[in-house]
Formats: structure tokens, C-alpha cells, sequence
């Protein structure tokens, strides 16, 4: 019986999302939350991983009171129960403080085999928790997963995505996967699990319940603090040239010698 | 329009539509390109539970009904049509199992159904016997304790690739209609072969194909009822089915509704939207009208049928009929809205039009609906004087 953990975050629906250029924070009101879209891979790798091997899948996010709906959402494809970590003192967390509340409450539920997170999220984009995760954990981190094959014997072989090919290796459980897109095609949520969705009971664990220090956690326990929000400055305008190489490479050092001459 | 759905309709309403924009809509214009069978999309429909819809829950289903049927078939119809009918084909091959069938036949075949694992088709018309259903010439001979299938089953919605196919045949040859009998026939059984895949106007995606049952022996326990309720049993199924086909019908024409109207926003003649032209607007609204109209009635008769009413063939024959008269014009008017851009195959709109035709052929033609409906008027004033 494999225990499986996915992480998932909500996140605001990226194509909407705007920054107040007075404040540089999102502006999310009126901005539907979604589930971060790479966690609907992870949480299809652990239900397939699950239906392969047998075991179990528990669901887990940090976030807001409404984050629970993405719990919900979740448990209609098939999960098999879920925990909300939510408390005041809980907000403002950066990667760290994320990860180590994470890493309490995978402590509570009494480990677990296996541990997926997306690849990144779509809103803070530093694919920075599952790593962090593995290491307050003391657990191996594989990042980047396209393809699992159980070994067998607690062992699980991945191929992970990189720039050009990929990497093959084998991890001993427990460990934390990290999944891209290329992995599977997650499934349509079932209208059976959306129904036992609905009526699931989710506990809401706190910082008492986990029995943290309030200064570990939250804006007080984040080492990184967020001084400016900024879009990237535009690039440079580009063109395109096509024409046979000869012309091409004579137009280039045109170019250049005119360019060096300013 | 709210039409006052419970929760749970609501969310199998929004799980068909997920299914049918997430899934549907991106395939439909290579399945008909290609003519190829949709059996990833029945795959995502059988993990969503739906296959299982309208089967009762102690075999698997979700023991909903005629009105549940009808929000999923309109749903998945604002994807394709196609795609629509061969999942749809699957529950007119269930009806007879439901309705008739022995406790043992329903517990062998309705949880493969309702888990999608089997697909189920309905086979009643011949060569010689399309409208004219008492025309029928496949036999079923009783043979101890056996029944031996002889004959060819024409255009038939899912053959070859459903695995258990509901056969009407004659046990009794001089006793006409009431010799007919249903049987249940399996793809691999002994005899039984398929025809060439029908080249079609439209739902290319579906599969329509021969029947060709020779000196097929099944068991006697595959008879479904008892011999001579062949056509009651086809009957009931039909009824059931129609406005099962008027909520394809509403499906596709709010599609092509949307389509048109979106079109005609963008669209600048004569220095304006088209959409501000006022005979363009007035074909649009006409075509809301009727779309309304239709699922009005559509959704009217389905929950209609939900009370269980002892008869019910002129109600399902109005739903049919003027609701897929309906989607045929609509169809037509949002290719005339698009003009040229809906002409062509890059636009939904064409394949829609073609799409369209079958229905009104289908479950019966719609002269025949007029007759059903006629009938019982008949019948009505009769009684009345
Ligand atoms: C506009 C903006 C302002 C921010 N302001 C601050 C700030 O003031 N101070 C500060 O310290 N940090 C701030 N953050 C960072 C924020 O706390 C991070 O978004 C958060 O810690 C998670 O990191 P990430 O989004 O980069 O996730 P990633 O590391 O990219 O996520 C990888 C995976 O980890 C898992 N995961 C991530 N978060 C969670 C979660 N909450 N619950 C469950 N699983 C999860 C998911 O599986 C996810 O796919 C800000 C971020 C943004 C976008
Ligand atoms: C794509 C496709 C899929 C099909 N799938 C199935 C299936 O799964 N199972 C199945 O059993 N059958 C199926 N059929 C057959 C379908 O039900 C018949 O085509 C339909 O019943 C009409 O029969 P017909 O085509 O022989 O037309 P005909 O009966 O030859 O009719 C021709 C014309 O005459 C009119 N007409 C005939 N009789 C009358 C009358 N008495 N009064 C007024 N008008 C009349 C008709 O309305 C029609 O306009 C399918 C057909 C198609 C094209």
C-alpha cells in the first residue's frame, strides 16, 4: 500500500492576472482561482501510481479558507481525502515557510512513500517548494518527471525532461517527484467522485494543530521579502531575415560595421 | 434561460460541457476529417461515469433519467454530433435490457455499459425495411435451446464496434409484427460479420455499418422478454430515444447559433459589424428563438417522461420533430450568416449543417413523427366527440 501526497496550490487563472502598478501586488479580485495547472499531472501521476501499485492519495494545499475548493475540485478526479493547512499566521509564507508547513503536516499524516508537486506554480513561478520540501524532509528530490516506472522494492525509475533529452535514474522511497507537463494527460474529473466530493469532510489543520512556532512560519518565518514586482525589461526589437546564407552573412557584417560606427 | 436544474444536474450538465469543449471540440474537425471513431472521447466520457447516465445504480449507472439524458446529449452535442451519436447509440442498444431484459441479462451486460467497457448498438433496419419496419426479413429459429439468426441488419450505428448488439428478428414470420422477437447478439459470436463503413454526409465520426448474421446460433437465453414484444420492445426504445435526439438537435444549433453570432461581431462590411445589419440581427434572433423554443419543449417532454407516464410516443415525437427541423434550419442560416466563411471546412459551421441532416432521418423520419403525432391526435378527437 503505497502513501501518496500531492501538493497542490490555487492559483489565480494566469491569462487574467494584472499587477496594481501602484503597489505591485496582484490584483485578484474578479480573477477565477484554479488549481496550478502542473499539479493536475502530479495528482494524475499519483492516482495512476496509486491504481498500478494500490495504495492511497491525500491531497494537501497551504493557502486561504477558499482554498478548499480547490481540494474539492481535486478530490473529483478520483483522490482519496485531502487536509487544508490554513491560518492567519500562515500568510505571507515564501518558499521556506511553504515548505516547512508542508513538511509538518507530511510529518502528521505519518510520512509518506511518495511526495508529487507541480513543476512550478503559475503564480510564483520558483519551483522552489518541492525541493525545499525534500530537504527539511532529509528525502531524495527528483525534478522534472516525464515518465515513472515502478522498479519494484520501494524503488521507482524516472526519466526526467531536460533542455535537450533527459535523464534516467532510480530513486529509493520515500522521495519528492516533481512532474512536467509531458507526463500524462491528467483524466476528466468522475461525476461519482465529484458527488463524494461535495459531501467530503476536509479538516483544516492550524499552526496549533501542527504544532508549529508562530515564528517559523508565515511573513515571520520567510527569509525572503518581496521589495519590488516587476515586469522584465522589454527586449530589444528583433527582426528576421531570410535569403540564401551568402546574402545573409554580407548583410550581417553590414549591419555590425554600421551598428559599431554609433 | 434558468431552467431550474438540482445541483447534481447542474454538475453533470458542466461535466458533459468540460468534456465537450475541452475534449470534443478540438477533435471534431479531424474525427470528420478523417472518419475516425471517437474511442478516446468515450474513453474520458466512461471515466467521467457517464456511460453510465441513464443504467440503473445497482448495475454501475448513475439511475438518472430522461431528463438527465437529455442535459448530457445536448451538452456533448455543443461539441459534435458525431461524437454524440455513438455515444448515444450505446444506451438505445441498453433501453430493450432495461425495460425488458431478465435480471441475469441485466446484471451480464448493463455494468459493462454504465463503466463504458462495452458499447452497446440497437439494429432494427433492413434493406427493405427502413420506415416500414414490419418489413423485416432477418429470422430467429428456435432450435432447442437455441435460436438460429439469419439476415442483414442495414446502416446500423455502432456495428463492428459495439459488443453487444440488439437484434430485432422474426420468430414467427406469419404473424407479421407480432412475430418479432429481441435478441441480444455478440460482436464475436459465431456467424456474425460487419459490412463496409457507410461513407456519410455527416457524424463521419460515428460509425455506420451492415449487420450480416448467418446461421448465428445463440443461446435461447438471449432472447430479451418474450418472443412477439419484438416491436413493443423497439417501441419503448425509440420513444425513449427521441428526445434524446431533439437534445442533439438544441446542442448543435446553440453551437452554430454561437458560432454565427460571434462571427458577426468581427465580421466588417460596409464599415460596420455585420452584426449591426439588421436583416443579419433579425436572422440571429430568429435563430434564438428557436433554439429556446426547442429545448423548451425538449426539456418539457424529458421530465415529462421522468413522471412516468403510461404513453408517451407523441410527446417524444414532437421533441424529435421539431426540434431537429429546428437545428436544420439554424444549421443553414448560420452558414448564410458567415457567407463564404462559412462555406468553407476551416469554420464549424459546414460540418454542422451536414450534421444536422441526420437527425431529422434518424429514430425514424420526421414524416413519420408527423404521423406518430397525427395518430394519436386522432385517436384524441375521436374520443373526445
Ligand atoms: C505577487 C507575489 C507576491 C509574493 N509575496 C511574497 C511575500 O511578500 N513574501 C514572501 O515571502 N513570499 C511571497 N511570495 C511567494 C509565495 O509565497 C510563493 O508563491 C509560495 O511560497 C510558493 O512558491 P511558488 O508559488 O513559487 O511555488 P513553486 O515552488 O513554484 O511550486 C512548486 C510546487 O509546489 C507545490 N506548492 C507550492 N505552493 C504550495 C502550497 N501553498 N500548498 C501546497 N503545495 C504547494 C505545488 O505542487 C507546486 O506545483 C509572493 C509571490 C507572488 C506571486
Ligand atoms: C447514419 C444513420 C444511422 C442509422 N443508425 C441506425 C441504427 O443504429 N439502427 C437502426 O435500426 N437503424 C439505423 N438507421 C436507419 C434509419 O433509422 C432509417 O434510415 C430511417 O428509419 C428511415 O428509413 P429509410 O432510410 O429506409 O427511409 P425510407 O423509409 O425509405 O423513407 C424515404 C422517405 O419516404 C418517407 N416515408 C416513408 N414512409 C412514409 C410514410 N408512411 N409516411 C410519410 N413519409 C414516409 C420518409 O419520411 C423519407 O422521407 C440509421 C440510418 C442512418 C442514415
Amino acid at each position: 500500500m503505497l502513501k501518496i501526497i500531492v501538493c497542490i496550490k490555487q492559483v489565480p487563472e494566469t491569462d487574467k492576472v494584472r499587477l496594481d502598478p501602484e503597489t505591485h501586488t496582484l490584483i485578484r479580485e474578479g480573477v477565477q482561482a484554479i488549481i496550478n495547472p502542473f499539479d493536475l499531472y502530479a495528482l494524475e501521476a499519483g492516482l495512476r501510481l496509486k491504481e498500478a501499485q494500490g495504495g492511497q492519495v491525500t491531497l494537501l494545499t497551504m493557502g486561504p479558507p477558499q482554498a478548499e475548493a480547490a481540494l474539492r475540485e481535486a478530490l473529483g478526479y478520483g483522490a482519496d481525502e485531502a487536509r487544508l493547512l490554513s491560518d492567519r499566521a500562515f500568510a505571507g509564507a515564501d518558499t521556506w515557510a511553504t515548505a516547512l508547513t508542508l513538511a509538518q503536516a507530511v510529518r502528521k499524516l505519518g510520512g509518506a512513500d511518495l511526495i508529487f508537486t507541480g513543476k512550478q506554480a503559475i503564480d510564483g513561478d520558483t519551483a522552489q517548494v518541492g525541493p525545499m520540501l525534500a530537504t527539511i524532509l532529509g528525502i531524495p528530490y527528483v525534478a522534472w518527471a516525464r515518465k515513472l516506472t515502478w522498479a519494484g522494492d520501494g524503488v521507482l525509475e524516472v526519466e526526467r525532461l531536460l533542455d535537450h533529452g533527459y535523464d534516467a535514474l532510480r530513486v529509493r522511497l520515500p522521495a519528492v517527484v516533481s512532474v512536467v507537463k509531458e507526463i500524462n494527460e491528467p483524466r476528466v474529473p468522475s461525476f461519482k467522485a465529484k458527488m463524494q466530493a461535495k459531501k467530503a469532510v476536509i479538516p483544516t489543520w492550524t499552526l496549533a494543530d501542527l504544532e508549529l512556532d508562530p515564528h517559523e512560519v508565515g511573513l515571520a518565518g520567510s527569509f525572503t521579502q518581496v521589495v519590488r514586482v516587476f515586469p522584465p525589461p522589454a527586449r530589444g526589437e528583433s527582426e528576421i531575415w531570410r535569403g540564401d546564407p551568402q546574402e545573409l552573412a554580407a548583410r550581417l557584417w553590414a549591419r555590425l560595421k554600421e551598428l559599431g560606427r554609433r | 434561460m434558468d431552467y431550474l436544474l438540482t445541483e447534481e444536474q447542474q454538475m453533470l450538465q458542466d461535466l458533459a460541457r468540460r468534456i465537450a469543449y475541452e475534449k470534443i471540440k478540438p477533435a471534431r474537425a479531424r474525427l470528420d476529417e478523417a472518419e475516425e471513431f471517437p474511442w478516446e472521447i468515450l474513453k474520458d466520457l466512461a471515466q467521467a461515469d457517464l456511460a453510465g447516465t441513464i443504467i440503473p445504480e445497482q448495475y454501475g449507472g448513475l439511475g438518472m433519467g430522461a431528463f438527465e439524458n437529455v442535459l448530457l446529449l445536448e451538452a456533448l452535442s455543443e461539441g459534435c454530433v458525431g461524437v454524440a451519436v455513438s455515444f448515444a447509440a450505446s444506451f438505445l442498444g441498453a433501453y430493450p435490457i432495461m425495460l425488458y431484459g431478465s435480471e441475469e441479462q441485466k446484471q451480464t451486460y448493463l455494468p459493462g455499459i454504465a463503466q463504458g467497457n462495452t458499447l452497446a448498438a440497437f439494429a432494427l433496419t433492413e434493406a427493405q425495411a427502413g420506415s416500414d419496419a414490419s418489413a423485416i426479413a432477418t429470422t430467429a429459429a428456435k432450435d432447442g435451446d437455441a435460436y438460429v439468426l439469419n439476415g442483414t441488419k442495414q446502416w446500423i450505428t455502432n456495428a463492428g464496434v459495439a459488443d453487444v448488439n440488439v437484434i430485432i428478428a422474426l420468430t414467427d414470420k406469419a404473424k407479421g409484427p407480432r412475430g418479432a422477437s429481441a435478441f441480444i447478439v455478440h460482436k464475436d459470436d459465431p456467424g456474425v460479420s460487419f459490412g463496409k463503413k457507410e461513407r456519410k454526409m455527416g457524424i463521419r465520426a460515428s460509425v455506420t455499418r451492415e449487420i450480416i448474421l448467418e446461421e448465428v446460433r445463440i443461446p435461447k437465453d438471449r432472447l430479451i422478454g418474450r418472443e412477439g414484444q419484438g416491436f413493443i420492445i423497439t417501441m419503448k426504445t425509440l420513444d425513449l430515444a427521441r428526445p434524446g435526439a431533439g437534445a442533439m438537435a438544441i446542442g448543435l444549433a446553440q453551437s452554430a447559433l454561437d458560432e454565427a453570432a460571434s462571427f458577426a461581431k468581427e465580421r466588417h462590411q460596409f464599415g460596420q459589424p455585420i452584426f449591426a445589419i439588421q436583416a443579419v440581427q433579425h436572422m440571429l434572433a430568429d435563430m434564438a428563438v428557436r433554439v429556446e423554443a426547442s429545448r423548451a419543449l425538449v426539456y418539457a417532454v424529458a421530465r415529462y417522461i421522468d413522471t412516468d407516464p403510461k404513453d408517451f410516443s407523441k410527446e417524444a415525437a414532437m421533441s424529435k420533430v421539431f426540434a431537429t427541423d429546428m437545428a436544420m434550419q439554424v444549421a443553414i442560416d448560420a452558414v448564410q450568416v458567415m457567407g463564404g466563411h462559412g462555406y468553407m471546412r476551416d469554420y464549424p459551421v459546414e460540418k454542422m449543417m451536414r450534421d444536422a441532416k441526420i437527425l431529422q432521418i434518424f429514430e425514424g423520419t420526421n414524416q413519420i413523427m408527423r404521423n406518430i403525432i397525427g395518430l394519436a391526435l386522432s385517436k384524441e378527437y375521436t374520443k373526445k366527440k
